[in-house]
């Protein structure tokens, strides 16, 4: 039986990538998924957004690593993935909004990154058309960007096949296999393959896989719903933020909203329920369509004339702290976690991904061992991220 | 203007006349019609061209499915065919992606109403309504919603005869009589409540069905029971030109003929001969269109052979065993090519002919439309479904599998009812099986007095020539309604015509040798002309087998049960007299091909999604890449993710996973989401949509 040198389970938005920097760094590398294809579980659900404006410093150096690789793929691999360098807008409509995110832009701008706290015109300049009543302004961070979900993941997919990378569909993990607290390889509902490390890039799932080996994974879905109109030509190019609390009695309050105008011209959405919605629920509600219409348009009236195509639901395995699980674990050796991405994974993979082969290959720098110290399934999961 | 101005069958309303312009250019509309039949009366077919390649776009479903015919209004992006056309409208073609008007005045936004009902049906076609009307009959409270102005369904459309029986589908009445029997009946009823123009958009997990109300307005339905009775949707075929302006499906055809009374097309060719394709035919020529031909791929066509025969008298060759190979013309159709197949299905080279004409029309089947049942039964919701939604049949099955349907639910409430529900499922099935091979009618030697002759050459489920006999003398073969009916000759004829003019084949002609035993009087039906046709006037008498010459009119009359249906009589020598079928009232004469012949396409550059503008090529890429699952073949191709939500290509996309070997249990079907159809954003906000702001 051929060992691997590394399984991978599940081929959605952190597993492919991952898959995709083993195998060009020559590790035999087997990637395995319940699903009939690759990224059919939440990356497809995701919106698209790519940005490093966290604030967190691994997820904001994870972040940039990843918009290196989105931003250059076209130029490099010749795969268009809908790679627009279009910005986030994080907009204040409080004074304590305003408060908060200035603080963060002081702490981003200390990380590096390329943003700033702008005012009502520059708003206005960047969403044409935005109703600016109470508005204080916003953050701007033209770097970050957006890309699809759908065309990138299977351009990393296609180049990590062509690299040697194995990919078993339609096959579910059972069981990790173990000998004297060492990963020797993985059983699934078709069969059982030889390795002595596993890397838990199961999302929504992570939990299963951490009770294999005996860990409780911190890590909880939480159901999100999003939608897409129809194409028009594009207005505007930045991710509206919009994290003002709304109160609705009838279809569900709700944390925040956010949603951008693709390379297609077709504006994708996304709201945060308030309170959080647990579970794996993805069949689609009712209630989301008229909460997220009425908070669209208050916002941007022109709206009210774009037709929504279609919406859907997708799962944020979301941690304490809103901070993903990243590396080894003490009781199993072998045994690696790419977990709770909060939503995120989309954008964080092509850098969790390289930091996971760097584990592999015992490459660590010196700020890819600050990272996993932060992200270590053993932290106290504590101090809270800010933009979630 | 191209509006049709007379027709046999229908009654042309007097319309108001208004301006409005398109791209500039002021037009003449009839208020209230839809936009895209508006622009067809101004002999407009191109609404705009597609972002991706330019490739014209106009008129596919006309149904409010497919977004193809979006057009600009006063400054909107609307669909055009479900857009009413307003006094002075601005309409403007949709080229490339349309620009959202920059209105940015603040808005108030609300909360749509979350409404409770015991019932909901969706579509208030033939089975929604026969439905509707036993859920309301014991008292039920029911929201019967349709996304017509019309209860009814698809029988707006159908000037012809319907099949069955008299007493259980009111057979031998027209499919627009039928629709006001049963609406009117359901009006009456006093706890439904109708809701027209209101297309469901989406079943929830949460078990509310929105629905997009009056075209403006939203509401959020919560039903104990849900029925679903939503018909059916034309399938699409293959072939190089098939996405041009003037392609497009017969119930699309019907809609802009029949119901808004335009003229379409000038000549027509038709692709398919089951019943929708042969009866889309017969209506072109009622309403004065001209039927170049029709191909069918089969040794036979798969419809009515009545219908088939109808179409044939009228002179409308029908080519058996042919394809279409490709449609002609760089916007708009100017031609059809057609081929010959072979019996692997393979072109014969060498057969392939070229006809001139404006419009194709695809009739090759349908499809249910059940994605909302299915949405419903993975939520577990008490759901049940009828009509073309629960199997594609005639019309006169979807009223009874609504009966059916209905009596379940009252079942589920421990409701007594006296029907039988497994009576009346044999006779659903009765009524649904496909009828045989057609058989040589053979005629009674009898040379004497009068009696009816039937044409009838078919076992197809009918029956009202033995129920409307006075006399009480026809019945069918051992009283089966799929048996041929026969004259029992025990009392005499007294010659009314009440057979003649209730057969929806138009099979039963009177012959009577009492004058003359040389030159008998035979009478045939005629619904062709709008005018009665009146004694003395010349008319050409037609067999199945071609013209039998020009005769007199000795006798013409109408009868007041059958208003529509013009009886004429003829003397005819006794040696044609029986052959004698039907009169048209004019020759006919069969299109020669033109010599012309567009060098096909490459088979891969066909498009097969029409909203992506996705071809063969690339989809056959994907599959000999490896991809088996639907759902990465949409998220690498974005077949199946435009406007229509892959409810055309879907089953094309299918055939080619066929075509490349890829057996069906291979394949991962892709994920069905709301919405149903696109909808604006303010309609979920409650905002007053005001076009033209």
């Amino acid at each position: 039986m051929t060992e691997y040198d590394v399984i991978i389970i599940g081929a959605g938005s952190v597993g492919v990538p991952t898959a995709l920097a083993t195998s060009k760094d020559n590790l035999k590398t087997l990637v395995i998924d319940t699903l009939p294809s690759v990224a059919q579980a939440d990356n497809k659900h995701a919106i698209g957004g790519i940005r490093a404006t966290h604030s967190q410093k691994s997820k904001i150096w994870l972040c940039q690593r990843s918009i290196e690789i989105f931003s250059t793929w076209e130029e490099k691999y010749g795969d268009d993935i809908w790679w627009s360098q279009g910005g986030y807008t994080f907009l204040a409509f409080t004074e304590k909004d305003e408060e908060m995110l200035k603080n963060t832009v002081k702490l981003q701008k200390g990380y590096g990154l390329n943003i700033d706290y702008v005012g009502p015109e520059k708003i206005k300049e960047l969403i044409p058309g935005i109703n600016n009543e109470n508005l204080y302004g916003g953050t701007h961070s033209p770097e970050d960007g957006n890309c699809s979900p759908l065309l990138s993941l299977h351009a990393f997919y296609r180049h990590s096949r062509n690299n040697g990378a194995e990919y078993k569909f339609n096959e579910k993990v059972i069981d990790i296999l173990t000998k004297n607290g060492k990963i020797v390889g993985v059983k699934t509902t078709k069969n059982s393959y030889k390795t002595q490390n596993v890397v838990n890039a199961t999302g929504a799932y992570a939990k299963d896989i951490g009770r294999m080996i005996g860990t409780d994974l911190p890590v909880a879905p939480e159901s999100h719903e999003a939608g897409i109109t129809e194409p028009v030509q594009n207005f505007f190019s930045t991710m509206v933020v919009d994290i003002q609390p709304a109160v609705d009695p009838l279809f569900g309050d709700s944390k925040n909203y956010y949603f951008y105008q693709n390379k297609e011209g077709k504006i994708i959405f996304c709201l945060t329920p308030k309170p959080n919605i647990l579970g794996v629920d993805r069949r689609e509600t009712s209630f989301f369509l008229p909460q997220i219409a009425k908070r669209m348009i208050r916002l941007l009236p022109r709206l009210k004339n774009i037709k929504i195509r279609r919406t859907w639901r997708g799962l944020y395995p979301m941690t304490p702290d809103g901070n993903p699980i990243l590396g080894k674990v003490d009781n199993i050796e072998g045994y690696i976690n790419a977990v709770g991405m909060c939503g995120q994974g989309f954008m964080l993979g092509p850098g969790v991904g390289e930091i996971i082969n760097r584990i592999l290959t015992d490459n660590l720098s010196l700020r890819d061992k600050e990272i996993i110290t932060d992200l270590s399934c053993s932290r106290e999961f504590c101090q809270e991220e800010e933009l979630k | 203007m191209e509006n049709i101005t007379k027709h046999p069958i229908l009654q042309i309303p007097i319309r108001k006349k208004i301006k409005f312009k398109f791209d500039g250019k002021e037009l003449t509309g009839f208020e209230g019609m839809v936009i895209s039949s508006a622009l067809f009366l101004n002999k407009i077919k191109i609404f705009g061209h597609h972002v991706r390649d330019g490739s014209p776009q106009g008129i596919f479903c006309a149904n409010g499915q497919c977004s193809q015919c979006n057009v600009i209004a006063n400054g909107i992006p609307v669909k055009a065919c479900m857009t009413p056309l307003e006094k002075g409208m601005i309409i403007e073609s949709c080229n490339g992606l349309p620009n959202l008007p920059p209105l940015d005045t603040p808005v108030e936004v609300g909360d749509p109403e979350i409404i409770d009902t015991e019932v909901l049906v969706i579509g208030a076609g033939p089975a929604g309504l026969s439905a509707t009307k036993v859920l309301g009959d014991y008292g039920l409270n029911v929201i019967l919603v349709d996304d017509k102005d019309h209860l009814g369904g698809k029988l707006v459309l159908q000037t012809h005869k319907f099949f069955g029986s008299q007493k259980d589908v009111y057979a031998g009445k027209r499919g627009i009589e039928i629709a006001e029997i049963l609406g009117t009946s359901v009006m009456e009823l006093k706890t439904v409540n109708v809701w027209l123009n209101s297309t469901a958009v989406a079943v929830f997990s949460d078990g509310i069905v929105g629905i997009l109300k009056n075209n403006i307005d939203y509401a959020m339905v919560k039903p104990k029971y849900l029925l679903v009775a939503t018909g059916a949707r034309e399938k699409m075929l293959v072939f190089p030109g098939n996405t041009l302006p003037g392609v497009y499906g017969a119930g699309a055809f019907q809609t802009l003929a029949n119901r808004d009374l335009v003229k379409s097309a000038n000549n027509i060719f038709i692709v398919g001969g089951g019943n929708v394709g042969l009866i889309a035919g017969y209506h072109a020529i009622q309403a004065g269109i001209e039927v170049v031909g029709l191909v069918e791929a089969l040794p036979q066509c798969g419809g009515y052979k009545v219908h088939e025969d109808k179409l044939r008298r009228l002179g409308v060759p029908i080519y058996i065993s042919y394809t279409v190979l490709s449609a002609n013309g760089n916007n708009n159709v100017e031609s059809i090519t057609i081929g010959k197949l072979d019996e692997d299905n393979n072109i014969i080279k060498g057969s392939e002919r070229t006809f001139k004409c404006d419009t194709i029309l695809i009739a090759v089947g349908l499809n249910s439309v059940d994605e909302f049942f299915q949405k419903a039964k993975e939520f577990n919701m008490k759901v049940w479904v009828a009509g073309d939604a629960q199997e594609i049949a005639e019309a006169s099955v979807a009223i009874f599998t609504g009966r059916i349907e209905a009596l379940k639910i009252l079942k589920e409430k421990n409701i007594d009812f006296d029907e039988n529900i497994d009576e009346l499922q044999n006779f659903a099935d009765i009524m649904k099986t496909k009828p045989p091979s057609p058989i040589k009618t053979e005629f009674t030697a009898k040379e004497e007095g009068i009696f009816p002759l039937f044409h009838c050459n078919q076992k197809i489920p009918c029956n009202p020539c033995t129920t409307v006999c006075p006399q009480e003398q026809i019945e069918t073969i051992d009283n089966l309604i799929t048996q041929l009916p026969y004259f029992k000759d025990e009392k005499e004829c007294i010659g009314c015509g009440n057979c003649v003019a209730v057969c929806p084949g138009l099979a039963v002609t009177l012959v009577d040798y009492r004058k003359d035993k040389n030159n008998p009087r035979v009478t045939f039906p005629l619904e062709l002309s709008d005018k009665k046709i009146e004694k003395g006037q010349i008319v050409v008498v037609v067999g199945n087998e071609g013209e039998l010459g020009e005769f007199e009119i000795v006798r013409s009359r109408i009868l007041p049960e059958f208003p529509k249906t013009q009886l004429i009589t003829v003397s005819l020598p006794s040696t044609i007299a029986k052959k004698a079928v039907g009169i048209k009232l004019g020759k006919t004469s069969y299109n020669e091909p033109i010599d012309y012949y567009q060098t096909p396409f490459m088979d891969d550059d066909i498009i097969i999604c029409r909203c992506e503008r996705v071809n063969v090529g690339e989809i056959r890429k994907w599959i000999r890449y490896g991809v088996r699952d639907f759902n990465e073949l949409k998220a690498l191709t974005k077949a199946g993710m435009g406007a229509c939500g892959g409810k055309t290509c879907t089953p094309l996309i299918n055939r080619i996973f066929c075509e490349e070997g890829v057996s069906n249990d291979q394949i991962n079907q892709g994920t069905n989401r709301p919405l149903f159809i696109e909808v604006p954003m303010g309609i979920f906000a409650k905002v007053k949509i005001k076009k033209g702001e």
